[in-house]
């Protein structure tokens, strides 16, 4: 699936819901289900800067494809790296680089965009399209 | 239910913030460590100073500039009055506590020597550690730690054996703002002059809450922030004795602080103005002493009383919550609580209370040494001030509960 698709599906799960507790639960078990990190590479140099709860994030070449695992010792986090995950794994890193994520503004999690939300949205999709970027480079 | 003197509904009404709504909920307002809100009159006295008499200070002759330089020094006057200071020029006017303490380990650069030593507790803000670090790095001064226990109170005994006749300054917080816990300052300060070191005090989350009264403490020195007092952000005092405020060097060179400039020297101003270079926060400075008197008018003790049951309240019906674990459980506490619940991160409490429109602080509190030594992530934390009331309290109550049976 085209990442603007993965988008546009997430969207339309959301909008089933009336209110928070309802997003906010789905994030949740979202969360749960995200894929995570292999143990070994949960180490300090792979964690997200910035953020109130730790995360760890790992990416790795399959085919042409770029593939993201996660962790947050903070279950709301997971939930929100789990949505990028979603959108952004199993893609090629210049689809990655180029994405456009406003979509996060239209599922109603707009407030973890601010720069005062500790939680560093902002920097985990910084940190996956560095990956992207970084790939790439070896790519080209 | 608090049996308090205090008109709290009426209290509130001085507070135009609380009728806010957030995410559809009335907001709960427990960040007040952080900052507190402000009444009406103090807003009112930022507003009339720039729609009827902003003009610089301590220098036109004209009317505007007059009645600016007298509503200031008027202010710095109540500040006094407030603490108990003994001379009026003895509270300088800052951008609030950090920068009060910069000035104070500024100075004592030119006054440690290497291997002198100083004392910090172990129970600081970053803002308070940071600036000794940097003091110590210049001066080659020795860096020791108050240590504390599990319930937050510093172990006297063992400052006591840290106390020497190398100790030069101690610093301290009198309340903490990431545990509450209010310290035996008085003796503190006392034991500290018998060896022969000068005290530095934060009165940052004290202030607010009680009366503090410096010449009875008998400190050297003690720092308060004007927006945990209800008044605004960028304004804060400094307290030195007369006799270190003329000893030491000033922080910053600039107008407002030179007696006399030539090229090939200048004399410092006077005090306090030794230590207040460049045009100051005026409005801030007056709607600071608003502020004060508006608080002196409801009165320290029945803040501190009121506070108190609200914590005792709080505190009781917390501990019910399955899970919960308050740090910070000293005997002599004030109106803070930071928590956690078993198997929830700090972050996603915090989160989820935020949607009920409730607002607590999460993380670390900029004192990371207090949640290393608790081995956590963080907490969540709710402090209280005397505009809150136990129907908040039960809001939060509600709205933890909640919380867990989403999160766990």
């Amino acid at each position: 699936m085209k990442i603007a698709d993965i988008q546009e599906e997430i969207q339309e799960e959301f909008e089933l819901f009336d209110d928070w507790t309802q997003r906010y639960e789905h994030m949740i078990d979202l969360g749960r289900s995200l894929p995570l990190i292999d143990a070994k590479f949960k180490l300090d140099d792979n964690l997200i800067k910035g953020c109130q709860s730790k995360v760890w994030v790992h990416a790795e070449m399959e085919d042409d494809k770029l593939v993201f695992t996660a962790d947050s010792d903070a279950i709301i986090t997971k939930g929100i790296i789990a949505i990028l995950i979603r959108v952004l794994s199993h893609q090629k890193p210049q689809d990655i680089i180029d994405a456009e994520m406003e979509f996060i503004d239209k599922i109603g999690l707009k407030e973890h965009l601010s720069p005062t939300r500790a939680n560093g949205l902002v920097n985990m999709i910084k940190q996956l399209k560095l990956y992207a970027i970084a790939y790439q480079t070896q790519l080209n | 239910m608090p049996s308090t003197a205090l008109d709290i509904q009426a209290i509130r009404k001085d507070f135009p913030i609380l009728q806010r709504e957030i995410n559809g909920y009335p907001l709960v307002y427990f960040d007040n460590a952080a900052t507190s809100q402000t009444p009406q009159l103090v807003i009112d006295a930022i507003t009339k100073y720039y729609s009827y008499y902003n003009a610089n200070i301590h220098r036109g002759v004209h009317t505007l500039a007059q009645e600016a330089t007298e509503a200031y020094e008027f202010a710095r006057k109540v500040v006094q009055g407030h603490f108990n200071a003994k001379h009026n020029h003895e509270i300088i006017f800052t951008s609030g506590t950090t920068h009060s303490i910069n000035i104070v380990t500024h100075g004592f650069r030119s006054v440690l020597k290497p291997g002198d030593e100083v004392l910090v507790s172990a129970m600081e803000h970053h803002s308070n550690i940071v600036p000794v670090q940097m003091l110590c790095d210049y001066t080659g001064a020795v860096l020791k730690v108050i240590p504390m226990d599990e319930e937050g109170d510093l172990i006297l005994d063992t400052y006591r054996d840290l106390l020497n006749d190398k100790t030069r300054l101690v610093f301290f917080n009198h309340v903490s703002n990431a545990l509450g816990t209010i310290n035996p300052v008085k003796d503190m300060i006392q034991w500290a002059h018998d060896a022969g070191a000068a005290v530095l005090i934060d009165g940052a989350q004290a202030a607010p809450h009680m009366a503090v009264d410096l010449q009875a403490l008998d400190v050297d020195f003690y720092t308060a922030s004007a927006h945990k007092m209800c008044g605004p952000t960028g304004i804060g005092m400094l307290y030195g004795k007369e006799e270190w405020l003329r000893m030491l060097p000033p922080y910053q060179g600039g107008g407002e602080m030179i007696s006399e400039v030539t090229f090939e020297k200048t004399t410092y101003a006077d005090l306090p103005h030794k230590f207040e270079a460049g045009t100051p926060n005026i409005s801030g400075g007056i709607a600071f002493g608003v502020a004060i008197r508006y608080i002196d008018a409801i009165g320290m003790q029945n803040i501190s009383d009121y506070e108190d049951e609200l914590l005792q309240y709080a505190t009781k019906k917390m501990l019910e919550i399955p899970g919960m674990r308050i740090f910070g459980t000293s005997s002599e506490k004030a109106a803070v609580i930071s928590f956690n619940i078993e198997g929830i991160h700090p972050y996603d409490l915090g989160t989820l209370l935020d949607k009920m429109g409730i607002a607590v602080r999460t993380g670390h509190h900029c004192a990371q040494p207090i949640m290393n030594f608790y081995n956590i992530p963080g907490t969540v934390r709710a402090s209280f001030s005397f505009y809150n009331n136990t129907a908040e309290v039960d809001a939060l109550i509600l709205g933890i509960e909640r919380a867990i049976k989403m999160l766990l």
